[in-house]
């Protein structure tokens, strides 16, 4: 997909130095302009940061229109499983009955529908700002379109993404995995997989956490602090 | 003995000589190359599959993962202040400047701020982290090239930057310091004086290698135009770094972004070459190196007192949220994508680390090189095994 001139011209209307507000709003409508409706929601913190998730079917598209609007630098692609982990944080005794745990599936910002979404950052050196992108992926067609013909650096993140999660990406000319061994079985990111040193040796819990250290009041200056350690200790 | 007529003589002949030719088209198809996992030029456990037409490389694949440690899963098991310990281990180089954009994501999703005197203490350790790692790289660069003095010189100065991280944190090579909120301790007495004379060492060192090794003519022509990456391929393989900023790209987050940290309080250049080739690679790095302590000159004359602390609760539940923040570590950018459920540890933590992306561009770089120049290509690009594989 092409964007038209009218497109860089609304980034450019943007203020440069800082990027704010309509520097962000401007950059979804101008993906708007261009895919439609296959932007299906935002997300937008004022000055921080900014979310987009699109249609499964036009991941590609979102793509080629924001690497036409400027964002020229391909930072990471990955996958999100919003399933609740049926082992919990692996604190489980083992000779206990299973715990009850919550299968809610909750997506986080820029919400969703289905367990997986795939996941990627994309960043505009020129104009110093990134946009997170993410897509369904549904459970029945766990796949997407490859972005190596935008972003060629896309071609490692979807391998790996296919290994640990088990996405497939159309187009993509070779999904060997990066990590594992090609006979493995299983992806291991996802919640579903076991974390099989936690399963054979019971956690000691979470009570044995070290508390965070926490200053008493505001007193606690440089000299203070600083007399604990002796000034020998260093280079010599 | 059967007699062969003329019609067969010449049809086993034909079939010979059709053998024959094939043989030979088999035996220039060239060779397939393999090296390591182990191998002095790929700093731990990196295999490289070369497929080459006499000299010439026509395809090379790195092949990674004989150092997966699987940390996107294991922080899933950890509480948020367990995390450090596991991150410090992807880049051991810099491992302090790895706990760095965790805790600030962090920081950022529970909607607190360091206090300035631990925002300064933490840029400073950050710099010399990026010191110690990038001037090991320096020093190990002359080895792949048959120079063994830079490396000597190298671990003997880079042992001066170690005993300040560790007379500060109390670890030399995984510090384990940073704590959300702040610093687990303040500088301990003498340190600020000590590091301005190990500033002004290192800058002798950088110096040093200026001379012997940058300004070496066999070092010269082993890189110059070797190796060459345009900026538009950079930026598409998401390099970053010295790498990207070598190809021309004038981008460093230290100055392109707002973080709660204190390089927005000094004055620093960000070095960038137009070539995009190994010597550039190697050219912006000495000078980084150099840039950075002056970084940390500058942020030990400021440094503000105060607390080091801000107020946390003792068990740490970060709220509910999606929090992605980047830093630019000593290979370049690195950051989380961190998802939290209001839990006591991360929902799912991504890592994306420098390596991983700045070694992918290798099938690419490679294409079409002497295999001499695989070795430099690649120490040039600057990669930890820890920071592919996480």
């Amino acid at each position: 997909m092409v964007v038209g001139l009218s497109d860089t011209d609304v980034a450019a209307d943007a203020p440069a130095a800082l990027p704010g507000d309509g520097l962000r709003e401007g950059i979804i409508d101008a993906l708007r302009r261009d895919i439609g409706d296959a932007l299906v929601d935002t997300h937008l913190v004022p000055n921080d940061d900014l979310w987009l998730r699109v249609a499964t079917g036009s991941w590609r598209a979102a793509a080629e229109s924001l690497h036409a609007a400027g964002f020229d630098y391909f930072c990471y692609l990955s996958a999100l499983d919003w399933m609740p982990s049926p082992y919990g944080r692996g604190e489980d005794d083992p000779t206990a009955p299973p715990a009850e745990r919550s299968t809610e599936i909750k997506q986080g910002y820029a919400g969703g529908e289905t367990r997986f979404q795939i996941l990627a950052r994309l960043t505009d050196t020129t104009r110093h700002v990134g946009v997170t992108l993410k897509a369904d992926v549904p459970d029945d067609m766990l796949a997407v379109d490859s972005w190596i013909p935008v972003y060629a650096g896309a071609n490692w993140h979807e391998r790996e993404t296919h290994e640990m999660f088990g996405i497939g990406f159309n187009g993509h000319p070779d999904l060997r995995n990066i990590y594992l061994p090609t006979e493995f079985e299983g992806f291991p990111l996802r919640k579903d997989f076991p974390l099989l040193a936690r399963m054979v040796k019971p956690w000691p819990g979470i009570v044995d956490v070290e508390p965070m250290p926490v200053a008493d009041g505001e007193a606690v200056g440089e000299e203070a602090a600083s007399a604990a350690v002796p000034d020998e200790d260093g280079a010599g | 003995m059967t007699v062969l007529s003329d019609r067969q003589r010449l049809s086993y002949i034909a079939a010979q000589a059709a053998d024959a030719r094939l043989n030979v088209e088999l035996e220039t198809e060239g060779m397939t190359l393999n090296i390591g996992p182990q191998h002095p030029a790929t700093h731990g456990t990196l295999r490289i599959i070369a497929r080459l037409d006499g000299e010439q490389v026509v395809w090379a694949e790195p092949s990674a993962g004989y150092m997966h440690r699987g940390y996107e899963k294991l922080t899933e098991v950890r509480t948020f202040p367990q995390v450090t310990t596991l991150i410090n281990r992807i880049d051991w180089l810099g491992s302090f400047a790895n706990e760095v954009p965790f805790i600030l994501a962090a920081e950022k999703l529970m909607d607190i701020e360091a206090p300035p005197r631990a925002q300064w203490i933490r840029t400073i350790l950050f710099e010399l982290s990026r010191i110690a790692n990038v001037g090991l790289f320096l020093g190990d660069l002359g080895v792949q090239m048959g120079a063994i003095t830079p490396v000597f010189l190298a671990f003997r100065d880079r042992e001066y930057v170690l005993n300040l991280i560790e007379g500060a944190t109390g670890g030399r090579f995984h510090p384990n310091f940073d704590r959300i909120g702040g610093l687990k301790e303040d500088l301990p007495k003498g340190w600020i004086d000590e590091t301005k004379q190990v500033m002004r060492k290192l800058r002798g060192f950088c110096d040093e290698m200026d001379d012997l090794l940058i300004g070496n003519e066999i070092f010269q022509s082993r890189t110059r135009g070797i190796g060459v990456i345009p900026a538009e391929i950079a930026k598409q393989y998401g390099l970053s770094g010295p790498n990207l900023r070598a190809s021309g790209v004038d981008w460093d987050l230290r100055r392109d972004q707002v973080l709660p940290m204190a390089w927005d309080k000094v004055d620093f250049k960000v070095w960038t070459h137009p070539d995009g080739d190994s010597f550039a690679r190697c050219w912006v790095r000495l000078q980084e190196t150099r840039e950075a302590t002056k970084i940390v000159d500058q942020l030990l004359d400021g440094i503000p007192s105060g607390p080091i602390m801000a107020k946390v609760p003792r068990i740490i539940k970060v709220p509910e949220g999606e929090a992605w923040v980047s830093t630019e570590n000593p290979l370049g950018e690195m950051g989380y994508y961190v998802v939290s459920k209001g839990d006591l540890g991360p929902f799912r933590v991504k890592i994306r680390s420098a390596s991983f992306n700045n070694i992918s561009i290798a099938p690419w770089v490679l294409k079409g090189v002497y295999v001499p120049d695989i070795i430099t290509i690649l120490a040039s690009l600057y990669f930890i095994l820890g920071d592919i594989d996480r």
